[in-house]
């Protein structure tokens, strides 16, 4: 699709190639994380009766800019006994991992990076960089607050991961497909057509799945909150015991990295979620294109569903954020082994029933 | 078992329960106030930085007794007949130039002691609490509006008065002297 028209347009596969790459770093990643961290931080005052960033701009909407000029400007400090190779890789990696996720979501049906067929699975294989890269960010950096922070974090997403696939293997087996595509394009037409409403078909196994469904779904949403370190699951980065977690020695566009690779995470997973729930990109009331029949506005239409599912479930992490205090570590491998992967176990085992019936 | 499902039920129906409470207060207006372009309204009997008002001083010295960190330095000169100072506000006659008036506000503690003692009511204290400096020596305030040359010309003024004066006396104490000669 978007690889063949630069194809055609250049004649070269390698422009072709990076420019289909780059495209949603630069027209979604970086306005997304621009607009989400000041998003965060206006719901962050706002929860608590504050105002948030006044100051520059109209009621502080140029304060993201700000902070990216000044963190672009800041000196990048190396201590002398971290580990050079691996400290520099770390938020490479890291920012590699959430990024590469990007590639197997499909944005509208005229876009999408990489047609995959296994491209769920990717995307969970993929994000295992992310372990890495914070593994190797604690470590080299030398500190014991960033390595307490790193194994948290490594032991977090480890046993968060589980539960994840659970509820993803549950949705692979009811729609038999692991690809995100053809995942969404089964969802189409009316909201009712969605996963979570126990998909397309009508039959009675439908109207027996819906619970089933939305206990997959908060099951998925519990667990994807905790693979990306947002509070209640915030102990790898828990500011009042580690200082910030494994990026405390990180300084400038290192850090940054390690911000845009967080904000990238939380897209991600919440594309994911609505992906496999909520229809993905498609309009929960069929499209204005089909009504005036003009074709390009129909992709158009399902970019700006897809990015306001999206947003929608990132305002509901920031929203849980403000809402609930963070869980102490045994707590949260309490959550994990005792209930969320008994209970996906046992609502993998009951949807595969009624999908057999 | 119960216990179980229990706490799964309290765990979700509680998140729900502070996720309602966080979402009103979404929409509650904030309590911020933007500090520098909105001020709080200060109580009536605030305390900050001293003013004098220079029309109506008569250094006395008043207030630069009263004061407990010593922090008001004040010298006066007196004026030579013919000069005239005008009047305060409350209808005393001035007879001594200020020729210093200096607070030091990194000394002053702010108790209004002397503001009580002045007998025209030109030092009080005014609603300024911003004032901060980077150096130490910023913080005295001259509040004396002759200029430097004048108070110079004033002192000057008042020691040739005083010459005169003194030669004068001189002259006199000399003259009856020389005059029971005359007499004599």
């Amino acid at each position: 699709m978007i690889y063949e028209f630069f194809n055609n347009l250049f004649g070269s596969e390698i422009i072709a190639g990076f420019i289909a790459a780059s495209l949603p770093l630069l027209i979604f990643i970086l306005p997304f994380a621009l607009i989400a961290v000041l998003l965060e931080r206006k719901v962050a005052g706002h929860m608590q009766d504050r105002l948030g960033p006044m100051r520059v701009g109209y009621h502080g909407i140029l304060q993201t800019v700000a902070d990216i000029i000044k963190l672009l400007q800041k000196e990048d400090i190396i201590a002398r006994d971290n580990d050079k190779l691996l400290f520099n890789i770390a938020p490479i990696l890291v920012f590699a991992g959430s990024y590469a996720a990007f590639a197997a979501i499909p944005f509208t049906s005229a876009y999408i990076g990489a047609n995959i067929d296994l491209g769920i699975f990717y995307i969970i294989a993929v994000t295992g960089l992310v372990v890495a890269g914070i593994l190797m960010a604690g470590w080299a950096s030398n500190n014991k607050y960033s390595l307490l922070g790193a194994m948290r974090s490594a032991a977090q997403i480890v046993s968060y991961e589980i539960p994840t696939i659970l509820v993803v293997l549950t949705l692979v087996m009811f729609t038999g497909t692991t690809n995100l595509m053809t995942l969404s394009e089964n969802q189409t037409a009316l909201f009712w057509n969605w996963n979570i409403f126990g998909g397309p078909e009508l039959s009675l196994a439908k109207f027996l799945l819906i619970p089933f469904m939305i206990i997959a779904f908060l099951i998925i949403y519990i667990s994807t909150l905790a693979e990306v370190n947002r509070t209640p699951f915030d102990i790898p980065e828990a500011e009042s015991e580690l200082v910030s977690g494994y990026h405390t020695e990180y300084s400038g566009m290192k850090f940054a990295m390690f911000f845009l690779a967080e904000y990238a995470n939380m897209f991600a997973v919440s594309a994911i979620v609505s992906a496999l729930f909520f229809g993905g990109y498609h309009s929960p009331f069929g499209y204005l294109g089909n009504t005036l029949d003009i074709q390009w506005l129909i992709p158009v239409e399902q970019f700006f569903w897809f990015t306001f599912k999206g947003v929608f479930f990132v305002f509901v992490q920031m929203w849980l954020r403000w809402t609930l205090p963070r869980l102490r570590v045994d707590q949260l491998m309490t959550a994990s082994w005792k209930y969320l992967i008994p209970i996906a176990f046992v609502n993998l085992l009951i949807v595969g029933i009624i999908t057999l019936i | 078992m119960k216990e179980y499902f229990n706490n799964i039920f309290t765990a979700l129906y509680t998140i729900f329960v502070g996720m309602k409470i966080t979402f009103r207060h979404l929409f509650i207006p904030a309590v911020t106030i933007q500090y520098p372009d909105v001020k709080l309204k200060l109580p009536e009997r605030e305390r900050n930085r001293l003013y004098v008002n220079m029309d109506d001083c008569i250094g006395c010295d008043q207030c630069s007794r009263a004061c407990p960190v010593s922090c008001i330095e004040i010298e006066t000169v007196k004026s030579i007949p013919g000069e005239d100072l005008g009047k305060t506000s409350n209808g005393k006659k001035k007879v001594l130039w200020v020729t210093k008036f200096n607070i030091d506000f990194a000394k002053c503690c702010y108790c209004q002691l002397c503001v009580f003692p002045c007998p025209t009511e030109c030092i009080y204290m005014t609603d300024v609490y911003e004032f901060s400096e980077y150096e130490r020596e910023n913080l005295i305030y001259d509040f004396v509006t002759l200029t430097p040359e004048e108070r110079e010309q004033k002192k000057l003024n008042y020691e040739k008065f005083m010459a005169e004066k003194a030669a004068a006396d001189a002259a006199a104490k000399q003259a009856p002297k020389e005059e029971p000669k005359k007499e004599s």
